[in-house]
């Protein structure tokens, strides 16, 4: 009886061993995992920085005055002003038989009187 | 364990049959009792003491062998801890109120040069030279081939383009160090505000960045804290409405001939600068070098709205009215006596025309009358004015978030006396910075409240401590409306927005004393819209000509205010405000009795 104890016990201290063994290289492996992942993360950032700074750059209100002039033809876009602000119930309801198209034009180009 | 008895009842009797005393026979087996208790009890004591001792074999070996893993293991980072933190943006982004990038920083390389590693010197330096225009043949030959030298810094900048022109000489002896440069993406707006950085200590492969000027230094503290360099630093400018005042104050600057304009618009109520224009300005990302000749007040990087400061003029009499009005001294409707010229002394102050010999104290502001406001000035005395324009903030450096901004001192007169509290009153002999009035101005109209400027986005409006009750600050605000409506700003009238106002035109004074007759400051303070004004703008032409008429004109009325009008017709809708009509002037003019 003794001696079947000493050999379950000594089973399941190298058990335990060869578990604790296995988890203290999984979590080296983890750790790897997670230098690399903030690595990358970095480099997200990084790279998220400098297109922010692009966006911002291509964004400028010199460029954008600069491309408003360009298309004025088409776009026709002019400084906001006092009469463009408006009450809901100055907003027209749409006759009564016209159903939203799926034809729904979202430029604005040949249309008149913009 | 079977107890035995003391005097067990067999060996007592065999005693007694003996002739012993039984008393013998409990005494020895009390004496075995005894012996077997104490050898119990010791080892009981040495199985402690073994305990003991091993507890403590196991936690000095517990340390020496922590302290052996110490001693042999190599240092490294723990990897695992702060995973939140930026590793670019070591200093934070600012922002304006909306999210809108005004300053942020790009990644770069930096390129030295180590002579000694270097396979080709000569070669290396054509090469180099060809690639990057900025850098000397001839000096780089020479730092090349000199064999003292091991280390040269050559460029602290440089493209992507270039630092790839650079890999393709293929020298070894040229080095790339990783290094951060700060962008403002959006050029030259806010410039003056945003102001400027330079690299502080620097390593090879980091460089410090600090702020030399503007923001950048005053919250250089702030911007380069590495806890809150994900934090962007969000500013109350309004980078659209900032263009767009830039682009119209521009506009007019050319158009009056000016030498150099600013703009200052705020919210009248919590003090939060919406844009800050000050022309002619510069481009941050190539901060020009401070002049070392000549006016430094012509520089591009002077920033004429918070460090000019200038004799406004006429801007300055609504403060003395609005004394008067709190004080209880006038009420809009008094008589002033307005007949000139009014001699002090060896002085005589005298109107821009004659105004006829009484006007009633709306139409000392609505004209203009320097006379009238003199007036009024003596009755309030210099001790009073002083304390008023103090306790408004006009006597002291402006509190903004400005490296330049405790130098924006305001000039007193050396000995307030009573000609110095007469011409105060209508803006001589006190010079303030545009920001300085601006402010002023928020507090007369809000309703009595001090403002304190700042370039932070405030997210909860706190008023200050009252400075004049709220009548005195809605007659102000009527004298201001009659100022456009009929007065000397009627040029400053918006279709859709009621704007008050007062201009102030003062002549420049000479380096040497004495001042300019054909050299102005004109300067415009608007609120809108007047009847519960949100914002106040302050326009300020540094020699303006207007010469469409038949002579030059170089007032306010025909130069700051068609352009601070232009520049509230654009921004005012930019800044969300309904036009609105305004409700009947009657009603304002019953509320203001005192």
């Amino acid at each position: 009886m003794r001696g079947v104890l000493y050999v379950l016990a000594c089973l399941g201290v190298m058990g335990l061993a060869a578990w604790a063994y296995r988890e203290n290289y999984a979590t080296q492996q983890a750790l790897g995992g997670v230098g690399r992942l903030q690595d990358e993360i970095a480099r997200l950032r990084e790279s998220l920085a400098m297109q922010r700074a692009e966006w911002a750059y291509l964004n400028r209100p010199e460029r954008l005055a600069a491309l408003v002039a360009l298309t004025f033809d088409r776009l026709r876009l002019m400084p906001m002003e006092a009469g463009q602000f408006g009450a809901i119930g100055q907003v027209a309801y749409p006759p009564l038989g016209a159903a939203l198209g799926p034809s729904v034009t979202l430029s604005s180009e040949g249309e008149e009187g913009l | 364990m079977i107890r035995r008895p003391l005097r067990p009842l067999a060996p007592v009797l065999s005693a007694r049959d003996r002739g012993e005393n039984p008393d013998a026979v409990e005494r020895s087996h009390r004496r075995e009792r005894e012996e077997a208790r104490r050898d119990g009890a010791r080892v009981r004591a040495e199985g402690r003491l073994l305990m003991l001792g091993l507890l403590f074999v196991i936690a000095f070996g517990a340390i020496g062998a922590r302290m052996a893993a110490i001693a042999t293991a190599e240092a490294a980072e723990p990897r695992t801890a702060d995973a939140g933190a930026a590793i670019l943006g070591s200093r934070a982004d600012i922002v304006d109120r909306n999210g809108r990038i005004l300053a942020t920083n790009l990644p770069t390389q930096a390129l030295y040069a180590q002579p000694h590693r270097m396979v080709d010197g000569p070669r290396a330096a054509r090469a180099l030279a060809a690639v990057i225009p900025e850098l000397d043949a001839p000096m780089l030959l020479r730092e090349f081939t000199d064999p003292g030298r091991r280390f040269v810094w050559l460029r602290r900048r440089l493209s992507p383009e270039q630092v790839q022109a650079v890999h393709d000489i293929g020298e070894p002896g040229l080095q790339f160090g990783p290094r951060e440069m700060r962008l403002y993406p959006n050029g030259p707006e806010a410039a003056h505000v945003l102001g400027g950085v330079a690299f502080g200590r620097e390593g090879v492969s980091a460089a410090e960045i600090v702020g030399t000027a503007g923001l950048e230094r005053a919250l250089d503290g702030r911007l380069g804290d590495p806890a809150q360099g994900a934090v962007p630093v969000v500013l109350s400018l309004d980078l659209g409405v900032q263009a767009a005042v830039r682009e119209v104050l521009g506009a007019g600057m050319r158009l009056m001939n000016a030498a150099g304009a600013s703009a200052v618009l705020m919210d009248a109520v919590t003090g939060e600068v919406v844009a800050l224009v000050s022309l002619p300005d510069f481009d941050p990302n190539v901060r020009p070098a401070p002049a070392v000749a000549g006016d430094p007040a012509l520089s591009p990087l002077f920033n004429r709205a918070v460090l000019g400061v200038y004799e406004l003029g006429s801007v300055m009499k609504p403060f003395a009215i609005a004394q008067a009005l709190d004080l209880g001294l006038v009420t809009p409707a008094t008589r002033i006596n307005t007949r000139g010229p009014l001699t002090w002394g060896r002085y005589r102050i005298r109107d821009f025309r004659n105004y006829g010999p009484e006007l009633s104290v709306t139409d000392v502001i609505v004209k203009s009358s320097n006379i009238g406001t003199a007036r009024i000035a003596v009755q309030i005395g210099g001790e009073r004015q002083q304390a008023f324009l103090r306790a408004l903030g006009l006597l002291d450096p402006l509190p903004l978030e400005l490296a330049e901004g405790a130098l924006a001192r305001p000039l007193l007169p050396r000995q307030w006396s009573e000609i110095a509290t007469m011409t105060i009153a209508y803006g001589h002999g006190l010079s303030i910075s545009p920001l300085h009035l601006a402010a002023g101005y928020a507090a007369l109209v809000n309703g009595g409240t001090r403002v304190t400027p700042t370039l932070l986005r405030r997210d909860t409006p706190e008023r200050g401590a009252r400075v004049v009750s709220e009548a005195t600050s809605a007659a102000i605000r009527a004298m201001l409306r009659a100022t456009v409506t009929r007065g000397t700003a009627s040029l400053a009238e918006v279709a859709g927005y009621p704007v008050g106002g007062k201009t102030g035109t003062a002549d420049k004074p000479r380096p040497r004393g004495g001042y300019y007759e054909d050299r102005v400051i004109a300067t415009f303070a608007a609120v809108f819209p007047a009847h519960a004004p949100r914002y106040v703008l302050v326009v300020t032409l540094d020699e303006p000509v207007e010469t469409s008429g038949p002579e030059p004109r170089r007032t306010a009325g025909w130069t700051a205010v068609p352009v601070a009008a232009e520049v509230i017709r654009r921004t005012a809708p930019l800044l969300g405000l309904r036009p609105e009509i305004e409700p009947a002037a009657a009603d304002a003019l019953i509320r203001v009795r005192n």
